[in-house]
């Protein structure tokens, strides 16, 4: 009861001044067979800081942390390092619990941060303008996919998914585009060097809203966006370009200067930890500022207040949920704002500089991986170009080889017959990330141990 | 402007800060990635010296960035004292009590942060071997069993990243199981009082909107509704505590009304703090509900998120739910069902097969908050939960009823209120408005309530004080309230421009509108203010 500060004297004075006989005739509305007779059950009683502490530490130990393995799992999730500092503040209370900034004069912390944040965004991207983010890069891929719909004033009905872009990512546009009647255009990966951009041009026709294309691709491969964009462009569509790994854009072209429309991704990479698959970061971005009026999502915007000082708000607010209600380009009604913070904050102590030399850092250590594991007997490397992530073909089935290697405290990739379940054709690819947290030892672990589990 | 100007521009401990890009410059960084040596420490394993790039080939290609990106960095220090000083323009729930109603910003317990932190759930990837993970799934588990216990359900569905991604995970959920059978039903029913989200979540679902009015107590009108009800309604969306701080007395017989007419009842669970272990929505007939983790288990708000938005169905809406979900079997062992084929697994447990309707994110919801979540209920326990309730319903009508005679409430005489107390402008000077009282109440310390919501009031105010406001504190918000409000109905015209002290004047939001700026360029610093270069960094 620690986190509730009335006393029962407190209580009975309130009660008094409200003209009421106990706390239960102030739940005179809910009918009589609705209320509780007693606690819920099984439910233990309150417990201690320190008995929910140990609960908590208890299941935690259950799991194998990624600071403890030889890590090397990627596929829109990275383990990155974050600096201390991040954390630090994004744990300050004035950040941590504050609200949506919807009065402004008493958020300009948040506000400004957001407007900081957008800029790095659309930077990073190569557009004009960044929204304040989204849930994740799932559901801003979805995003971006109704924002075609809406720019193509719902004449367009077919969206072109490239076969390379994840899994998880397009089992979401399907799921979402079932109820919204857009036609989804797929293909399954192909297990090539480099990407199919001829199939995939092959399927954009003059009924395509949108074409969308991961960079670099699940398999970690590098498609060719400026020539996809003419393609798409040509027919009157849309290019989405979707990435899930920010680092590589600092050693990569931006997909904004390679003619992407719409840019969405995930932000983890950048200040957020693995966490197991969430909080996430979604990033939202366009090159042409004439689309900024479809966007989803919130953005912030720069004015002045009443002594002309420069400040901030929430704007374009006409498109969102409470003001247009049904018809909102979004339903969105949250964002990450702590993540986003998170995010601007690493990415401020990073700077051009940090962020190249990480992207470096990682490039490096890819290519010393690539290298090293394409050594070991039974193991092949399939991908021409990538930045941390690649994809190598086992002699067996991936998935068992995994989950085999995890009781060496290996924690080898994602093979792709969990991302693809139920394709054979791809049970043998073996998806493998590396960071700047990644040491050469650690490459070397998982090659000898390759080399003893194929041998 | 109060006292002379200063030099700076800044105010004793009120600091006007630039920004990263009039501050920071692309060759400034706050991390070493340079290999720097060796750190000599006895018994401390040693680095190996890494390999250069030169004697790896670059295999960016033809894609390798030449271009500037343009991204400012500055130090560690400098980092540090950006985003102290940003932050102190905030106002947080740590700072004060937070009176946003149909919002519910309470006490944030840190030690949720604590074990949010711990490294089993902060460092573990979300496509890890089941076998790695097993803990990280059993708070999943745990925290769905307590969800579906509280709420009397049948099953919950984790994956929803906020309240509206549940609200569409509820709304598809229906439209699944309607779809099962074979029914093509077009139109979902909406009160009047509904959150903004609930129509524009069942437009995203392909389904036309259309209004339920309320009663002259404020609550939904049944009649109206069950005349509208027939073979088109695919449900209703209803929050239940509602919008206007009441109950809705008649749900259980709008859930049979709808039941009847076959569609589905759909409960907006913003409001579920203040019925939290007194009642549960599955007696009440709902079908869906989703759950908002930051408010009734008071994960921290964040600016604006991240949320979590679990989605609690009845046996109807069950096996519709979206993938990934994890299941205890019968000897203990928790399951991610997507690692492990949900076909067979559906088949092998629950002796048929599944009819999910599909995905709605990449991996499992949002594990950092379920942490919080289920520290937080372990925490309050039965009896603790329960009394979150009593304490929330109690605050709001302390507020309600101390008010009453300096502002209008009108749904006061309706009963007593559930979590939060509306008022609206009624007897305000003329020229004064909502928005007026509202940023005197900046002046006087607070936050403002939510303001112009629900709209089915002329400039609502909606009061929602939580479960973890002291007396006290009620009663220095209660005094400030009352002054605000004495002054907007005696026309004092100061309040047409407050906030007078905040760190920000009154902004123009029709400016921005207007002429949007939504991203920094150099051209735009303005007058007076230092550039980059000029300033040379700080």
């Amino acid at each position: 009861m620690r986190y509730l500060p009335l006393t029962d004297t407190d209580r009975s004075a309130m009660l008094d001044v409200i003209g009421a006989a106990d706390i239960d005739s102030l739940f005179v509305d809910v009918p009589e067979e609705a209320r509780l007779s007693g606690p819920i059950e099984g439910l233990p009683m309150h417990a201690s800081e320190m008995a929910v502490e140990k609960h908590m530490r208890r299941l935690s130990k259950k799991n194998l942390a990624a600071a403890d393995a030889a890590f090397f799992l990627g596929a829109g999730a990275y383990k990155h390092h974050v600096p201390a500092s991040v954390d630090h503040i994004i744990q300050r209370g004035e950040f941590l619990t504050a609200y949506t900034p919807y009065q402004p004069e008493i958020a300009q912390g948040t506000l400004q941060m957001l407007f900081e944040f957008q800029t790095q965004v659309a930077r990073l991207y190569g557009c004009a303008v960044a929204n304040a983010s989204m849930y994740d890069g799932s559901t801003a891929c979805w995003e971006a996919v109704a924002m075609a719909s809406r720019v193509a004033r719902g004449k367009k009905r077919k969206v072109v998914l490239s076969g390379a872009l994840h899994p998880h990512y397009a089992e979401v546009v399907k799921t979402m585009a079932k109820f919204t009647e857009d036609e989804i255009a797929s293909a399954p990966p192909s297990l090539t060097p480099a990407p199919d951009d001829d199939g995939l041009i092959a399927r954009i026709d003059e009924d395509t809203s949108c074409v969308v294309v991961q960079y670099p691709d699940i398999l970690g491969r590098l498609p060719d966006l400026a020539r996809i964009a003419d393609a798409a462009h040509e027919k009157g569509a849309l290019l989405i370009a979707v990435n899930t790994e920010p680092v590589a854009l600092g050693a990569i072209k931006s997909p904004g200067e390679l003619g992407a429309d719409i840019v969405v991704g995930e932000g983890q990479s950048i200040g957020v930890g693995l966490n197991f698959g969430g909080p996430y970061l979604g990033l939202f971005a366009v090159r042409d500022e004439k689309h900024v009026r479809m966007m989803p999502g919130r953005l912030c915007g720069e004015t002045v207040d009443a002594e002309g000082k420069r400040g901030f708000v929430l704007t374009l607010s006409t498109r969102e949920q409470h003001i247009r209600r049904e018809k909102a380009t979004s339903n969105i009604c949250t964002n990450s704002g702590l993540c986003a913070l998170a995010f601007s904050v690493h990415m401020t102590l990073l700077g051009e500089k940090g962020l190249r030399a990480l992207a470096t850092e990682n490039h490096r250590l890819a290519c010393l991986a690539a290298d090293r594991l394409a050594k070991v007997p039974g193991v092949k490397l399939l991908n021409e170009a990538f930045f941390n992530e690649f994809t190598v073909l086992l002699d067996g089935d991936a998935r068992q080889i995994v989950r085999d290697l995890t009781k060496q405290n290996v924690l080898a990739g994602v093979s792709l017959g969990r991302l693809f379940p139920g394709n054979e054709g791809l049970s043998n690819g073996l998806l493998v990330a590396v960071t700047e947290t990644t040491t050469e030892e650690d490459i070397e672990t998982l090659a000898s141990a390759l080399e003893e589990v194929l041998a | 402007m109060h006292g002379p100007d200063t030099a700076t521009g800044n105010r004793a401990l009120m600091l006007e800060e630039p920004l990263i890009f009039e501050i920071g410059s692309t060759d400034t960084t706050g991390v070493d990635f340079e290999f720097a040596g060796k750190l000599d420490l006895a018994g401390v394993e040693q680095p190996t010296p890494p390999t250069p790039m030169s004697e790896t080939t670059s295999r960016l290609g033809a894609f390798s960035r030449t271009d500037e990106i343009g991204l400012p960095g500055l130090t560690e220090p400098e980092t540090v004292r950006h985003y102290t000083r940003l932050s102190r323009q905030n106002y947080a729930i740590d700072l004060g009590l937070f009176p946003l109603g149909s919002c519910t910003m309470k006490h944030n317990p840190r030690l949720n942060e604590k074990v949010a932190r711990m490294p089993g759930f902060a460092d573990v990837h979300p496509l890890q071997p089941v076998d790695t993970v097993r803990g990280a799934l059993e708070v999943v588990n745990e925290l769905a069993f307590w969800l579906v216990k509280l709420t009397g359900m049948h099953s919950v569905a984790m994956s929803p990243k906020a309240g509206a991604h549940g609200e569409l995970c509820g709304i598809l959920c229906i439209r699944a199981a309607l779809e099962a059978r074979g029914d093509a039903r077009k139109v979902i029913l909406v009160p009047e009082s509904a959150h903004g989200t609930n129509p524009a979540t069942a437009a995203f679902a392909g389904y036309e909107i259309e209004d339920i009015p309320a009663n002259s107590d404020g609550r939904v009108d049944l009649d109206a509704l069950k005349a509208r009800l027939g073979p088109d309604v695919a449900g209703v969306m209803i929050t239940n505590p509602s919008t206007l701080g009441l109950f809705e007395r008649d749900l259980k017989a709008i859930s049979d009304a709808v039941h009847e007419a076959g569609g589905f009842v759909y409960c907006d669970g913003a409001n579920f703090n203040a019925i939290v272990g007194k009642v549960r929505p599955g007696d009440l007939g709902v079908d869906a509900m989703h759950i908002n983790l930051h408010k009734t288990f008071s994960t921290p708000h964040g600016g604006g998120g991240p949320g979590s938005g679990p989605v609690v169905l009845s046996e109807a809406l069950a096996p519709f739910g979206p993938l990934p979900y994890t299941a205890r079997t019968e000897d203990g062992v928790v399951h991610l069902v997507e690692e492990e084929d949900a076909v067979s697994f559906a088949e092998e447990h629950f002796g048929g097969p599944l009819q999910h309707f599909g995905r709605m994110t990449a991996f499992h919801g949002q594990m950092g908050m379920f942490t919080r979540a289920l520290a937080y209920i372990l925490s309050h326990g039965a009896d603790g939960l329960k009394q979150v309730a009593e304490d929330a319903v109690l605050n709001a009508n302390y507020v309600l009823r101390s008010l009453e005679d300096v502002l209008d409430a009108p749904f006061g005489h309706s009963g007593p209120c559930m979590h939060e107390a509306l008022f609206s402008d009624k007897g305000f000077a003329e020229g004064l408005s909502t928005l007026d009282l509202a940023k005197g109440l900046i002046d006087e310390g607070y936050h403002p309530m939510t303001m112009y919501f629900p709209l089915v009031v002329h400039g609502a105010m909606l009061v929602e004080p939580t479960e973890t406001e002291s007396k006290a504190a009620l009663d220095q918000f209660i005094t400030a309230l009352r002054s605000v409000a004495g002054r907007a109905k005696a026309g004092d015209e100061s309040l047409k421009t407050a906030p007078h002290y905040a760190p920000r004047r009154r902004l123009d939001e029709t400016l921005a509108a207007r002429k949007p700026v939504l991203a920094w360029k150099e051209e735009d610093v303005p007058p007076g203010q230092p550039t980059m270069s000029e300033q040379g960094g700080r």
